[in-house]
């Protein structure tokens, strides 16, 4: 019996059961648009892949990681020092997160930039707020865990402006920190968001994003509406896209694979160095800073004087932030030119001053270290 | 009746303000003629005027004259006293416990008896020296202070200065036949440097060895005792040790034959051994009938092998923490085998191979671990490259067969 009679049999036994050959065709029938940015759709595939990396080696390190304000950090110490290949899978876990992170920036942007956001795209651009707001926390809430110095002092510092939140701040602090400071409650707390909620959530969010992108397919340049059919170009999605993926999906793999053997402690100020342990009494470490991703939040209220008006200057500057947050989610719903298929010019001018100033705010804020 | 109450009532707080204003008379009159330097201007730092006490509380007298020559004449009056009566006139008060019980409970009372035993009260009071410190000599006259305030003459961090302006004088301390560089060999010591260089205050001083009031140079059996108020486990050994009962025999004095008294360096290991500059050799030889050349040969020898296993260790650990590897066991031995070099110095006080030696070889196999810990790590280093190099590599030829899977799929 040949190989192909065996392969249409399988299709034949799973298709009689579950009706697949409707999917299967559909797939042979998607295309992807071809044009001088279609890098860019790689990016959201890249998140994925690394979204899978972190499960995978989180699930990995959950096998040695003992929450709890005594026995974290020694788990923590013990994966690295001792577990075998220990030290490579905290490091990989590391570094895909920081990767994941910088890649969901990029995929979001690139989003907003072509205005793929625009109708009928708008739940899709929501789903993915949803979880790029879903992959910060997944961030804040790892931090914590090793339960070392720096650690300890940033997710004060994070905690403590969650704080200064309008009527729910000080409610919201001592949710977050399982009482009013800092303590072995706060680990708790945090690992189960890090290693229960937030999967459960970040996996029903990404698995209606999926859905949406695979059901209404990647969205075309904005100037195509003036275009002819001839003048269009496309590839096939399976398999010549899938392929495609494959293969970005495998430099990055050897990128972090590279990097998690050169750098296990990260480089730069990207890094977690496990350092020393975390001690309350202990006077807090020179240089207290979030992760790079939080920094230009972290700067920009960090330079907010202490009252504007008769509102504490933190209060206005977390008033910004939400207002700022909440207009960047509702974007495809104001942006009434995209959603004909026109270029709006203040829309991509409010793009380019919330990149400039993360940017800016973020380099800003280690040089002024 | 109202208005012959209200004409008294009026009378008594007239009276009142008078006599509180009369109270500051001794400053106002003396705050006119002196210098910026003088007694009435220096004094309203002064302890006792923070505790409430005027000037007539020591120099007696009524201050609410006006007059100068009337102030003399009046009941009390004490003026200055000679530079022999201040310890008398201090101890009027300081020597009063129920005086002192309602001023300042904690304070002993036993000042001037101590000062009496002191080699200073003696030279004073018995043979009337007015060279020696008093009082006012170490504690100032009118700006005296509690030890506790860092600007205060008795303050630990002062006290070698204070003690200094006598026993750093050459001409002064010639006359009693005692060197003046006390005060240059201190700074120079290991207290010295913790002193002023770490501003660690608990490091000894001049009065933690020689007591403050009954200063007096601790005698050669006391010796052991002064050091081993802070050095208990060091004076402890060496009571047991060989030396002290040859020391006793031969007047040695104690510790300060090896590590001098005020000039004391920070020891090394080379002071102790069987050439020069060993310490040892200046009292033994091979021939002189004991063991003591055989204990200075392993006693040094274990610390020569001790030092030399350190520092091959710190070498491997520092390789491994500059390769990037997690070196927290190995450092944590490191710390250890640290530990055991300071105890084995530390047991060297006995004398006593048996006690030395055990500890140095803890730290040799301490040493072993380091480098064995050290060298396990340097070799995960190079296999983590290897790994990375297989790995890179078999993913490179599944993306270079990806590549032209791709091609060819998109050829069709």
């Amino acid at each position: 019996m040949s190989d192909k009679n065996i392969s249409s049999k399988m299709f034949d036994w799973v298709d009689s059961r579950f009706k697949i050959s409707a999917l299967v065709d559909y797939m042979g029938t998607k295309v992807v648009p071809t044009h001088s940015h279609s890098i860019f759709y790689y990016f959201g595939g890249i998140s994925l892949f690394l979204f899978i990396i972190q499960v995978v080696s989180g699930i990995l390190l959950l096998m040695y990681y003992r929450p709890g304000a005594d026995s974290a950090y020694e788990s923590v110490q013990f994966i690295v020092s001792t577990v075998s290949f220990g030290w490579l899978v905290r490091a990989v876990h590391s570094w895909s997160a920081n990767l994941m992170v910088f890649f969901v920036f990029l995929h979001m942007f690139t989003v907003y930039f072509t205005q793929a956001y625009r109708k009928p795209r708008e739940l899709t651009w929501l789903s993915g707020m949803g979880l790029f707001a879903l992959t910060l926390l997944f961030g804040f809430s790892g931090y914590l865990l090793p339960w070392n110095e720096l650690a300890f002092y940033a997710t004060r510092v994070g905690t403590g402006m969650a704080g200064a939140v309008p009527v729910i701040g000080k409610d919201l602090l001592i949710i977050m920190r399982g009482g009013t400071e800092v303590t072995g409650a706060t680990i708790g707390r945090f690992f189960g968001l890090h290693v229960a909620i937030l999967p459960g959530l970040f996996t029903l969010l990404l698995s209606g994003h999926l859905i949406m992108v695979q059901r209404q397919g990647m969205s075309e340049p904005i100037d195509w509406a003036n275009k002819s059919d001839a003048e269009k170009k496309y590839m096939k999605f399976f398999p010549n896209f899938v392929l495609r993926d494959l293969l970005v999906w495998l430099i990055v793999l050897n990128i972090i694979a590279v990097l998690a053997t050169f750098f296990p402690d990260g480089i730069g100020v990207i890094h977690w160095p496990l350092g020393e342990k975390a001690d309350s009494f202990a006077p807090p470490p020179a240089v207290i800073r979030p992760e790079w991703y939080f920094m230009f939040a972290f700067q920009a209220l960090k330079m907010l004087p202490s009252h504007i008006l008769f509102l504490e200057g933190e209060l206005v500057g977390i008033i910004v932030f939400s207002l700022g947050g909440l207009i960047w989610a509702i974007v495809p719903f104001i942006d009434r030119k995209a959603a004909i298929d026109q270029k709006s010019k203040l829309f991509v001018a409010f793009g380019y001053f919330v990149l400039a100033f993360i940017i800016f705010m973020t380099l800003y804020g280690y040089m002024v270290e | 009746m109202f208005k012959k109450s209200f004409v008294y009532l009026m009378i008594c707080m007239f009276s009142a303000v008078m006599v509180s204003a009369a109270e500051n008379n001794c400053l106002t009159c003396h705050a006119d003629f002196e210098e910026e330097d003088g007694p009435s201007h220096l004094i309203t730092k002064d302890i006792h005027i923070q505790k409430g006490l005027g000037c007539v509380d020591c120099h007696g007298g009524d201050a609410s004259l006006d007059d100068m020559d009337d102030v003399r004449d009046s009941k009390g009056y004490k003026g200055v006293p000679s530079y022999k009566d201040v310890p008398k006139f201090c101890a009027s008060c300081h020597s009063d416990a129920a005086y002192m019980h309602d001023h300042n409970p904690s304070m002993p009372t036993d000042q001037l008896e101590k000062y009496k035993t002191s080699v200073h009260g003696k030279q004073l009071l018995k043979k009337g020296d007015t060279n020696v410190a008093n009082c006012i000599s170490c504690h100032t006259v009118h700006q005296i202070n509690t030890a506790k305030l860092p600007h205060s003459s008795t303050h630990p961090h002062n006290i070698p200065e204070t003690c200094g302006k006598c026993h750093a004088n050459t001409e002064l301390m010639k006359g009693y036949g005692l060197e003046a560089t006390v005060l240059e060999d201190y700074k120079a010591s290991v207290h010295g440097a913790a002193l002023y260089e770490r501003g660690d205050l608990s490091a000894p001083v001049c009065n933690d060895c020689h007591g403050n009031h009954g200063a007096a140079p601790p005698g050669v059996s006391s010796l052991v005792a002064v050091c081993g108020t802070c050095h208990a486990i060091e004076s402890e050994l060496f009571n047991n040790s060989p030396h002290k009962v040859a020391y006793e025999e031969n007047d040695f004095p104690m510790c300060m034959t090896c590590h001098s008294n005020h000039k004391i360096l920070k020891p090394e290991d080379k002071w102790i051994g069987t050439e020069e500059p060993a310490l040892c050799v200046e009292c033994h030889s091979t021939d002189d009938g004991t063991t003591g050349i055989e204990t200075a040969a392993g006693i040094s020898n274990a610390l020569k092998s001790l030092v030399q296993a350190q520092s091959e260790a710190q070498l491997a650990l520092d390789e491994a923490i500059e390769k990037g590897m997690a070196t927290t066991d190995a450092e944590f031995k490191m710390k250890e085998l640290r530990q055991s070099l300071i105890q084995t110095r530390t047991k060297l006080h006995s004398f006593n191979l048996d006690s030395v030696l055990p500890r140095a070889e803890q730290g040799m196999k301490e040493a072993d671990e380091v480098k064995k810990n050290s060298a396990t790590l340097i070799e995960e280093f190079y296999f983590r490259r290897k790994g990375l190099g297989v790995t890179s590599l078999i993913f490179t030829f599944l993306i270079i067969g990806l590549y032209f899977l791709i091609r060819k799929v998109e050829k069709k």
